[in-house]
C-alpha cells in the first residue's frame, strides 16, 4: 500500500483554497528508501537561534540553576539530538525553544519570532501555530478517538470541519494508521500511540517538530518505526526536528548532535559521528 | 464541538465515581424540592387569595365575633359588590386526628363570592333548600367515601354537642391550587341553635368575606369599611384576603425558616461532594489539560471544560432528583393531605431545582479550574510521567 501526503504548507493554505498540488510519497508498507536524495532538504539558513539563555527553578526559597549560558543554531530542516545525563536540563532546554516555559534571560527566536518577547496569549497562538509536540508518554487524550486527538489542534485554526476531518485522516493515513481512526488511546500499543501523537504533531505543518524521547516507552522494533518516521518526515518533507534521547541508537538517526551537561552545551556543533 | 465531547466523556469516565456522585446530587434535589413543596403548601392559600376579596373582622381579635347587622352597613360602603360572612365551626369528626376545616356560611352569597369552588347547579339549590345541608370538598368527601345524602356528625367544640349535617354538595377546585378538603354548612342552622341555648352569642358572625368592584380599589375599599365602625361598640379591621391569610402564616414562620435553613443545608453539603469529586478528576486530569495548553488552548477552554464537566454532573443528577420529586410529592400528598391540603411541585421549585444545579457546578468548578489554568505547562507534563 501506497500513501500520498501534500507537502509543507498546502496544509495550511487548503484552507484558502490556494492548493499546490505536489504530494509526495511518505509512508509504505515496505518503506519508499528508493529515491530519497532527490528530496533531501538543504540544511542551510538557521530557523531557531538561541542566544545567552539563563534558567532556574524556584523551589520555596531555593534557587536551582538548571542551564548557563546556552548558545547555538539550528538549521531550518536540520534533524537534531540533545543527549545528556538524566538532570542535565535537555527537557528544560526542550520546553524553552518550543515556548512552554521561559528563561530568565536570553533569547530565542524561531523563525524569525523573539518567543521570549511574546505575551502568553501569544505564545499559545504561536505555539498552535508553529510547533509539533511528541512526549515520551505519548500525551494522547483518552477519551477521544485517534482521529479525534489528531484534529484537536486544528480546532484552533479557520479550518472547516470536513476539512479538518480530511486533514486529521490524511495525517493519520501518513503514520499508517488510517485503519485505526476510531481507535481510542487505550485500545492501542504504545507503538500506535506515539505514531498517533506524531499525526498530531504533523497535522498543523509546524515549523518545526520537538520530541522529549520519544522512544523512551517503547520496545526496539516500535522504536525503530518511530524513529523511521520520524526521520522520514526530516529528510522527505523537510522538516525541522529537535529531539531529546538517552537511546544511541535514537541519536543516531539526527544529523547533529548535542550534548548538555549539568545545564552548559559541552560541544561544538559536530555532525553526528554515530 | 470538540471540547463539549471531551467534558461529556469525560463527566461518565468514571463510573462509579460519576454514577455515586449523580445519585447524591439527585437524593439532595429530591429532599431539597420535598422540602420547596412543603414551604410553597404553607403558602397555598395565600397564593390562592383573590386581590378582589377582603375580609373583615374585629379589630381586638379573630376570636371576637362582630354583629350580623354590619352585613348591610359593609354593603353600602362605596366600592363593595358582595358581602358573605361565616363562623369558623372547628367541630371534629368522629376522632380529633381528623382535621378538616369547617365553617358555617351564607350560602347564597358565598359561592358567588367564590367562583373557584365549582358546585352543581342542582346541589347548589339542594344546599339552599336544606338547613342542615353542607358542602363538602372533592377529596375530603373522597377520603371518608361520603356520598350525596350521607348524614355526617360533628362533635362541636365551640359550640358543644353533636350536630347533625346531610351532605347535599361536593365541590371542586377550578384548577389545582384549590384546596378540596373544606366543609360549609348554613349560617342559619347554627345561629338558630345558638338562639336557644345561649342568645347573647346569636346573630354574630366570625368574619365577614367582601368582593369589590375591581382589584385597585380594595384597599380604599377596604380603608372606608374600618372608617364606617370607627368609635362603634365593635371597631372592625379590613385587609385583604391574602394579607388575612398570610397572618396566619405568621404562626408557623419558625417552622418555614428552619424547613427553608434545612434546605440550604442540603444543597451546601452536596456542594461539596461535587467539589470533592471535580477536584479529584481534574487532578487526574491536570496531564490532559497540560497538553491542551501546550497545543494553544486557553484558559476559557480549561475553565470550560472543568465546568462542563461539573454541569454535565450535576444537571444530571439534577433532572433525575426533579423526576423523583413527582412520585414522592404524590406519597407525600396523599399521607398527608390533612396538614397540606394543596402539595404540588410548584414550576418554581423546578427553576430552584435547575439553579442549585448551576450553583453547585460553578462553586465545585472555581478552584480546581483555577488551578487547572495557573499550573505552569512545564509541571503539568512533568506530571504525567
Ligand atoms: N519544576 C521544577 N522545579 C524545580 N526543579 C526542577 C523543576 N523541573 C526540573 N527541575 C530540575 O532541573 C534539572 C533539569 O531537569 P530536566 O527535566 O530538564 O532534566 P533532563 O535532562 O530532561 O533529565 P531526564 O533525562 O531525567 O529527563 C533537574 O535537576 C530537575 O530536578
Ligand atoms: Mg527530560
Amino acid at each position: 500500500m501506497v500513501v500520498v501526503f501534500y507537502v509543507g504548507r498546502t496544509f495550511r493554505s487548503a484552507g484558502t483554497g490556494s492548493k499546490d498540488p505536489g504530494y509526495i510519497v511518505l509512508a509504505t508498507d515496505a518503506a519508499c528508501n528508493s529515491d530519497k536524495s532527490k528530496m533531501m532538504a538543504e540544511p542551510t539558513k538557521p530557523i531557531v537561534e538561541i542566544q545567552r539563555i539563563y534558567k532556574s527553578y524556584h523551589r520555596d526559597s531555593l534557587v536551582v540553576p538548571v542551564l548557563f549560558d546556552i548558545t547555538f543554531d539550528i538549521a531550518a530542516g536540520e534533524f537534531l539530538a540533545l543527549m545528556g545525563p538524566s538532570g542535565s536540563g535537555k527537557t528544560t532546554l526542550l520546553n524553552l525553544i518550543a515556548g512552554i516555559d521561559r528563561a530568565d534571560s536570553g533569547s530565542i527566536h524561531v523563525g524569525g519570532v523573539d518567543i521570549t518577547t511574546l505575551t502568553e496569549t501569544e505564545l499559545a497562538a504561536w505555539r498552535a501555530n508553529s510547533v509539533g509536540f511528541i512526549f515520551q508518554f505519548y500525551n494522547l487524550i483518552p477519551v477521544l478517538q485517534a482521529v479525534e486527538n489528531v484534529e484537536l489542534p486544528l480546532h484552533l485554526t479557520a479550518l472547516t470541519k470536513k476539512q479538518r476531518r480530511e486533514h486529521a485522516q490524511m495525517a493519520l493515513s501518513m503514520v499508517g494508521l488510517a485503519h485505526r481512526m476510531d481507535h481510542y488511546p487505550g485500545e492501542m500499543s504504545g507503538g500506535e500511540q506515539q505514531r498517533v501523537a506524531i499525526a498530531r504533531a504533523i497535522v498543523t505543518d509546524p515549523t518545526i517538530l520537538v520530541a522529549d524521547e520519544p522512544t523512551g516507552d517503547l520496545d526496539r522494533v516500535s522504536a525503530e518505526e518511530i524513529l523511521s518516521m520520524m526521520e522520514r518526515l526530516n529528510r522527505d518533507m523537510g522538516k525541522t526536528i529537535i529531539m531529546v534521547t538517552h537511546d544511541p541508537r535514537a541519536a543516531a538517526r539526527a544529523q547533529i548532535l548535542r550534548h548538555l551537561d549539568k545545564g552548559y552545551l559541552n560541544d561544538a556543533a559536530g555532525q553526528n559521528p554515530l | 464541538m470538540l471540547l463539549a465531547k471531551i467534558l461529556f466523556r469525560n463527566a461518565f469516565h468514571n463510573k462509579l465515581r460519576s454514577s455515586l456522585t449523580i445519585l447524591g446530587i439527585a437524593v439532595a434535589i429530591l429532599a431539597f424540592g420535598l422540602l420547596r413543596t412543603v414551604i410553597s403548601s404553607f403558602y397555598a392559600g395565600v397564593e390562592a387569595s383573590s386581590a378582589s376579596r377582603l375580609v373583615t373582622r374585629n379589630a381586638i381579635s379573630i376570636i371576637f365575633a362582630l354583629p350580623i347587622s354590619y352585613a348591610g352597613k359593609i354593603q353600602q360602603v362605596e366600592g363593595v359588590k358582595t358581602v358573605s360572612w361565616g363562623n369558623w365551626f372547628g367541630g371534629i369528626y368522629i376522632d380529633e386526628k381528623n382535621f378538616f376545616p369547617n365553617f358555617c356560611i351564607d350560602p347564597v352569597t358565598y359561592f358567588s363570592l367564590y367562583p373557584e369552588f365549582i358546585l352543581d347547579e342542582k346541589q347548589k339549590r339542594d344546599f339552599l333548600l336544606d338547613r342542615k345541608g353542607a358542602v363538602a370538598g372533592r377529596k375530603l368527601a373522597d377520603k371518608y367515601k361520603w356520598k350525596i345524602g350521607d348524614t355526617i356528625t360533628l362533635k362541636g367544640t365551640i359550640y358543644p354537642g353533636n350536630w347533625d349535617f346531610v351532605l347535599r354538595g361536593i365541590y371542586r377546585g377550578r384548577d389545582k391550587t384549590v384546596d378540596e378538603t373544606q366543609f360549609f354548612f348554613q349560617w342559619s342552622y347554627l345561629n338558630e341553635t345558638v338562639k336557644k341555648i345561649a342568645p347573647v352569642f346569636a346573630d354574630k358572625a366570625g368574619f365577614f368575606m367582601v368582593g369589590v368592584n375591581r382589584p385597585d380599589i380594595a384597599a380604599d375599599t377596604a380603608v372606608r369599611i374600618d372608617a364606617a365602625f370607627k368609635n362603634s361598640l365593635a371597631e372592625t379591621l379590613t385587609e385583604t384576603e391574602k394579607a388575612f391569610n398570610l397572618g396566619f402564616l405568621a404562626m408557623a414562620e419558625a417552622i418555614i425558616t428552619a424547613i427553608q435553613m434545612v434546605s440550604l443545608i442540603i444543597i451546601l453539603i452536596i456542594m461539596a461532594v461535587v467539589a470533592n469529586t471535580m477536584a479529584m478528576t481534574t487532578r487526574e486530569r491536570m496531564g490532559d489539560y497540560s497538553i491542551l495548553k501546550t497545543l494553544g488552548f486557553g484558559a476559557k477552554e480549561i475553565t470550560l471544560l472543568i465546568f462542563g464537566e461539573a454541569l454535565v454532573l450535576t444537571m444530571t443528577g439534577s433532572f433525575i432528583g426533579m423526576l423523583l420529586t413527582y412520585p414522592a410529592a404524590h406519597i407525600f400528598a396523599a399521607e398527608l393531605s390533612t396538614y397540606f391540603p394543596i402539595f404540588l411541585v410548584s414550576r418554581t421549585t423546578l427553576y430552584l431545582d435547575s439553579a442549585a444545579a448551576v450553583l453547585m457546578a460553578f462553586f465545585a468548578s472555581i478552584i480546581p479550574a483555577r488551578h487547572a489554568v495557573r499550573v505552569r505547562i512545564a509541571d503539568g507534563l512533568r506530571r504525567i510521567g
